[in-house]
């Protein structure tokens, strides 16, 4: 309660708030009652967020009982025997994510530099734009491409590659397998997901730098690149590393598109062309058929899904607001 | 710098002024960027172009009418009941989401301000724009469809909390953008502060509202993960979405692509042309009422 009555004593909107002025008890009823419903709107919010850990928490509790911190550090599940050890799952969403940031993070940046700094200003639009389509394809038809097409057509690719530099030491740890459905195919997938999503945010963020840091840059003789360097990127490193990590966060939630090209397959290994498996696309594949400790390891890993993302986000909406804060000040 | 002179003159200062390797580089980085937005375009063309070449073909009346066909790898039936099944769905949805969510917004700008309570709001807020929808499946499945059963519900709201929190960001963006002197007029004929907000502030801000409502709406169309959990399978057309399975396009796309038969395939294809043509259609709906509201805003 004491949150609630903070909030009385700030201004709102309007220049201090000169409706309590106003006719003496029959609006002012209508006031503190639109309020209300106003403030239960916006804590639906929290209840929401504490409801989804408790009520899913609660339900996998028998998985975490049974399997303790094994349920983490375990590599073994197998529903037959009743054993769920989830970490092959953890390691197959951190890969494929991982894969997917290295994809991605160049482009993402080119397109916003490109979007901001050098693009015509004519062209400046339609890049938005087309990132916007890119970004309102629906993940399943992603995935969708991504195993009729995309898994096929790459299959001969990454038999070409390990077979070439397959025997090499430390190429060859990565570079190998020939799965068309593999740790690779889903980390392009969803590089191709997560490009609209840090493109437009570090847009944003690249839009805050002041011309004015801009025109010294070029003021001095500085070349477009230089400029950017010099003046762009310093000025908005934080906030390219909070739409980075959005962009991790997103990728690790991701589910269907995943599920239908990552091969399915709990297996730990550094071979990129390989089948693997995610949390994600494993709760998606097997809570058809799961019942009892089964079904309450995979809503177990929705808990440990939803546990990281929200680290993930808590601490990129963190870089970013310190970020903004700054740009504010100066 | 760059708009000011022409592009000719500023490769002649460049030419002029500028070390070879410097030009280098420079060049190099241009590249880079073009070449960053080329990459992006491919799989968006590829995409694209195999959903309007594979699913064109199954579009035809009874793509529309027909019920789903009984044996999945022959070819035949139609998309009838997922069509109905994604609209329904999400239209319900967005009953429950975009009033909880503008009033939401409403708190945050009008009232909560800089408070802490707004603060905690906001934050959580965009925090929640992070969950995984696979999370809000799962999260729906303990919380309405272990109770209740599968239906198209639980799938409303699954795609509520998916909605809910975008709606209110984008939301509250708007109202920032509505002058306080609107505000102040209205304090000044004698108007409450709510009668204010729900005459004044929310028309001013309509356009752009309306714009992020419809982009979480399309968003939330799309989505497959929340839906597998809570709403079942069917085969025929259900309208009530409080009693029994139901299903969905993007449902209807997971399964199947994952089927190696050819008809099942190509049905995978029309039901995503289908639900692109729905999510594109709203996302440049969405472009054209903010962009017509931008305009007369700055004429």
């Amino acid at each position: 309660m004491t949150l609630l009555l903070q909030d009385d004593g700030v201004a709102p909107h309007g220049g201090g708030d000169v409706s309590s002025l106003l006719e003496p008890t029959s609006g002012r009823r209508g006031d503190s009652a639109f309020k209300a419903v106003a403030l239960i709107a916006g804590l639906a919010v929290l209840a929401i967020l504490g409801l989804i850990a408790y009520s899913t928490t609660k339900e996998a509790w028998p998985a975490f009982k049974q399997e303790g911190f094994g349920f983490i550090t375990s590599s073994t599940w197998i529903p037959a025997e009743n054993k769920f050890g989830a970490l092959a799952f953890i390691y197959g969403t951190v890969l494929s994510s991982l894969i997917a940031l290295v994809l991605a993070v160049p482009v993402s940046l080119g397109i916003a530099l490109y979007a901001n700094e050098a693009a015509p200003r004519r062209l400046r639009k339609p890049v938005v734009y087309v990132m916007d389509l890119l970004a309102a394809i629906p993940s399943v038809v992603y995935g969708l491409w991504g195993i009729i097409v995309l898994a096929p057509a790459i299959q001969p690719v990454y038999k070409a590659i390990s077979g070439a530099v397959g025997d090499i030491p430390v190429l060859g740890w990565f570079f190998n397998g020939e799965s068309g459905r593999s740790y690779m195919t889903a980390g392009i997938i969803l590089a191709i997901m997560i490009t609209p999503i840090i493109t437009s945010l570090s847009r944003e963020v690249i839009a805050t730098v002041p011309s004015a840091q801009r025109e010294a840059a070029y003021g001095m003789g500085a070349t477009r690149w230089e400029m950017i360097r010099a003046a762009v990127l310093p000025w908005s490193r934080g906030g390219i590393v909070g739409s980075v990590m959005l962009g991790l966060g997103r990728a690790m939630g991701e589910t269907i598109a995943v599920a239908l090209v990552i091969g399915s397959q709990a297996k730990i290994t550094t071979h990129l062309f390989d089948a693997g498996d995610s949390m994600a696309a494993v709760i998606v594949n097997q809570f058809g058929e799961a019942s009892g400790t089964h079904r309450a390891a995979l809503i177990g890993l929705g808990v440990v899904l939803f546990g990281v993302t929200i680290i993930v986000n808590v601490s990129a909406r963190g870089i970013v607001s310190r970020f903004d804060r700054r740009s504010q000040g100066a | 710098m760059t708009d000011l002179l022409s592009p000719d003159v500023e490769r002649l200062l460049l030419d002029a002024t500028t070390s070879r390797s410097r030009r280098v580089k420079n060049r190099l980085a241009s590249i880079w960027m073009v070449g960053a937005l080329l990459v992006a375009l491919v799989p968006l063309t590829l995409v694209i172009g195999y959903v309007l070449f594979k699913g064109l073909g199954q579009l035809s009346l009874a793509w529309f009418t027909e019920d789903l066909p009984t044996i999945t790898r022959k070819a035949g039936g139609g998309m009838g009941p997922a069509i109905v099944g994604t609209l329904l769905i999400t239209f319900v949805a967005a009953l429950m989401a975009v009033p909880l969510g503008i009033l939401g917004a409403i708190y945050l700008h009008e009232y909560g301000g800089k408070g802490r309570t707004a603060r905690l709001i906001r934050f959580m807020a965009d925090v929640m724009t992070g969950v995984p929808s696979i999370v809000m499946g799962l999260f729906v499945y303990t919380v309405w469809t272990l109770t209740f059963g599968l239906n198209g519900f639980g799938g409303s709201l699954a795609l509520g909390c998916l909605m809910l929190p975008i709606i209110i960001r984008t939301t509250e963006e708007m109202l920032r953008l509505v002058p306080d002197e609107l505000r102040q007029a209205s304090y000044a004929l004698g108007n409450r502060k709510w009668r204010t907000i729900l005459t004044v502030v929310l028309p001013a801000a309509f356009g752009g509202i309306t714009s992020g409502v419809m982009i979480a709406i399309a968003r939330a169309a799309g989505e497959t993960a929340p839906l597998v959990f809570t709403i079942g399978a069917a085969r025929n057309l259900n309208l009530n979405i409080f009693q029994g399975p139901m299903t969905a396009l993007s449902v209807q796309i997971f399964g199947n692509a994952q089927t190696p038969f050819e008809a099942a395939q190509a049905r995978a294809w029309g039901a995503a042309l289908t639900l692109v043509g729905i999510v594109f259609a709203m996302t440049i709906l969405a472009r054209v009422v903010s962009s017509r509201v931008a305009r007369r805003h700055s004429a």
